[in-house]
């Protein structure tokens, strides 16, 4: 190797997740480099995808490459993953980013749609509509799907909305709700507990197992927030809801 | 799940759900794995019945569900010790296809285990969803309805019904893929090299787990003496079934089947592959200990655990051609 490493990451590391999976760490905090970085490093993982590959998963600031252990041997899996992420690195590959779907998710915030609004806002010093402006201002990242299918863990939140988590989890929370937990923001795929704070609600539907594409974002995609009000969102969720 | 139903289910067991080999390719989108716990003895038991390995099976977890056949069909059990009575008949043997007129089929108990395949000729007839016919519980989708099994629920094969027979047939023959009980032998892991989980590395082999009630096809929840936990919380990374996690209370979850696919909990390491199907079996207040493993060990033991399932497969299929 004759390039030098990016000067804002410890150096990668390699560890066994299982024995049919490898997990490369590019950093050790949420971190929008690091994220940039995993996105970049799956999209060229899948361009040549061998016969043996399982799975790819991009975290925060990891990604774990799954194998089949009866194709391929764990050391070939992990030589392989070594050598596109050497090679990645010299070519300062931002294809992955540049190409980044832009989706908008329409959300009806506030009332029944999102019961923590008012006093979120309240929280943080700011009218409700005030924090509706200032969540649906930014521009999102899917820095990861996980925790239930579908669920995207949005970066980009403004510090300033940071919210702790509530300190008792809801039992049941509705299908679409957008929320914040801590210094991130993400929609709930499906209806389930949860603890996250409660803003508002899309009637789009984020996960379908019947769907070809089974979720409406994926990793890296670039996501921004419409208002709407409750006529467009019974609207909306009408034609999601239709075949 | 379909009116071409050959089994309808009138008492569904704590737990039976669809599974087939699992679900591969959606894990970047949240999707968990699922599958048989054991997915070799689901594709054991499928040989029996010459179905393909990954036809979907039954998985029953600590009692079996009690079912109406409504045509003729043939299935195979493996895995824990299942009482298998049809009609008020004598008990029928696991390990071999059996053939069965209609009638109704009662599975008792669990022993020695807490998991067992059913396989039926022909595999359950669940649709395909994201290329597997397995339930995710978590995500509610795949197999029936994306549950486990309820009273009512009517089941469809993949096949036409047998001829009809009077009675039941069972082969002759059986086999018995022994499996180590999990409180036998301790559960080999691969630790990771983490410096700061060093001790709490060492206390996790030190002593005798017990498998907490809570535990579920995610993870199995560990009982004892509280680890030292890691000092703070990490950036959520990419997880496995089989790894073993430290949540901040000390007590040890290791991952199984249905684990979600990204966790922030520290990671002490994995269990190997060819230990993973004997967690299968650890039922609730089961006793463990782990044992550290390097990687040329867990290599081995999987070669190994292969060379004899491949020997099994010889064997059934010498026997179903005679």
């Amino acid at each position: 190797m004759t390039s030098a490493p990016r000067p804002l990451l410890p150096p990668a590391a390699f560890e066994p997740l299982a024995d049919d999976a490898w997990l490369l760490r590019l950093g050790e905090r949420i971190d929008d480099a690091a994220n940039a970085e995993v996105h970049a490093l799956v999209a060229r993982l899948r361009r040549q995808p061998p016969p043996w590959l399982r799975d790819l998963v991009p975290a925060y600031a990891s990604l774990a490459l799954f194998f089949d252990p009866d194709a391929v041997g764990a050391e070939a899996a992990l030589a392989w993953l070594r050598a596109q992420w050497r090679a990645g690195r010299d070519v300062a590959d931002e294809t992955a980013a540049d190409s980044a779907r832009q989706v908008e998710i329409p959300v009806a915030y506030g009332g029944a749609f999102g019961p923590d609004l008012d006093r979120s806002a309240a929280e943080l010093g700011l009218s409700p509509q005030r924090l509706i402006q200032r969540h649906a201002d930014a521009e999102y990242r899917v820095a990861m799907i996980g925790f239930a299918p579908g669920f995207p863990y949005l970066s980009g939140l403004d510090p300033a909305l940071a919210l702790p988590r509530l300190s008792t989890p809801r039992t049941a929370v509705a299908a679409g709700s957008v929320a914040i937990g801590g210094a991130q923001t993400g929609i709930y795929p499906r209806p389930g507990p949860g603890g996250w704070r409660l803003l508002g609600r899309t009637p789009l539907n984020l996960f379908d197992a019947g769907r070809a594409e089974p979720t409406l974002l994926l990793p890296g995609d670039r996501v921004r927030f419409v208002p709407i009000d409750e006529e467009a969102f019974e609207r909306l969720r009408a034609q999601a809801a239709a075949p | 799940m379909s009116d071409d139903a050959a089994i309808e289910v009138l008492a569904p067991g704590p737990l039976s759900s669809v599974q087939d080999q699992g679900r591969y390719g959606w894990r970047h989108l949240g999707v968990a794995r699922s599958g048989a716990l054991d997915p070799d003895l689901a594709a054991l038991a499928n040989r029996l019945v010459g179905n393909d390995a990954d036809a979907a099976v039954l998985e029953l977890c600590l009692h079996g569900p009690q079912l109406r056949l409504l045509r003729p069909l043939r299935l195979a059990l493996l895995g824990a010790t299942v009482d298998l009575r049809f009609d008020g008949r004598p008990r029928l043997a696991m390990g071999r296809p059996i053939d069965l007129p209609t009638g109704e089929l009662r599975l008792g108990g669990l022993r020695g285990g807490v998991r067992a395949w059913l396989a039926v000729a022909g595999g359950f007839a669940a649709p395909l969803a994201l290329g597997s016919r397995s339930t995710d519980l978590r995500g509610g989708f795949g197999g029936c309805a994306g549950r486990a099994l309820r009273a009512g629920d009517r089941l469809a094969l993949g096949v036409a019904a047998l001829p009809a027979i009077d009675a039941p047939r069972g082969s002759s023959w059986w086999v018995d893929p022994e499996f180590d009980p999990p409180d036998l032998s301790p559960i080999r892991y691969r630790a990771l090299p983490t410096p700061a989980l060093a001790e709490a590395q060492a206390r996790f082999v030190a002593q005798a787990w017990r498998v907490a009630a809570a535990s579920d096809r995610q993870g199995l929840r560990l009982n004892g003496e509280a680890l030292p936990p890691p000092a703070a919380a990490g950036v959520s990374e990419p997880v496995a079934p089989g790894t073993v996690q430290l949540p901040p209370d000390g007590q040890p979850i290791v991952l199984l089947a249905d684990a979600q696919t990204v966790g922030g909990y520290a990671r002490l390491g994995h269990v190997i592959a060819a230990d993973l199907p004997r967690l299968a079996q650890a039922g609730p207040n089961a006793r463990l200990r782990f044992r550290a493993c390097d990687a040329a060990e867990a290599a081995a033991a999987w070669r190994e655990r292969q060379q004899r399932l491949a020997r099994l497969r010889v064997a059934v299929d010498a026997r179903l051609r005679a």
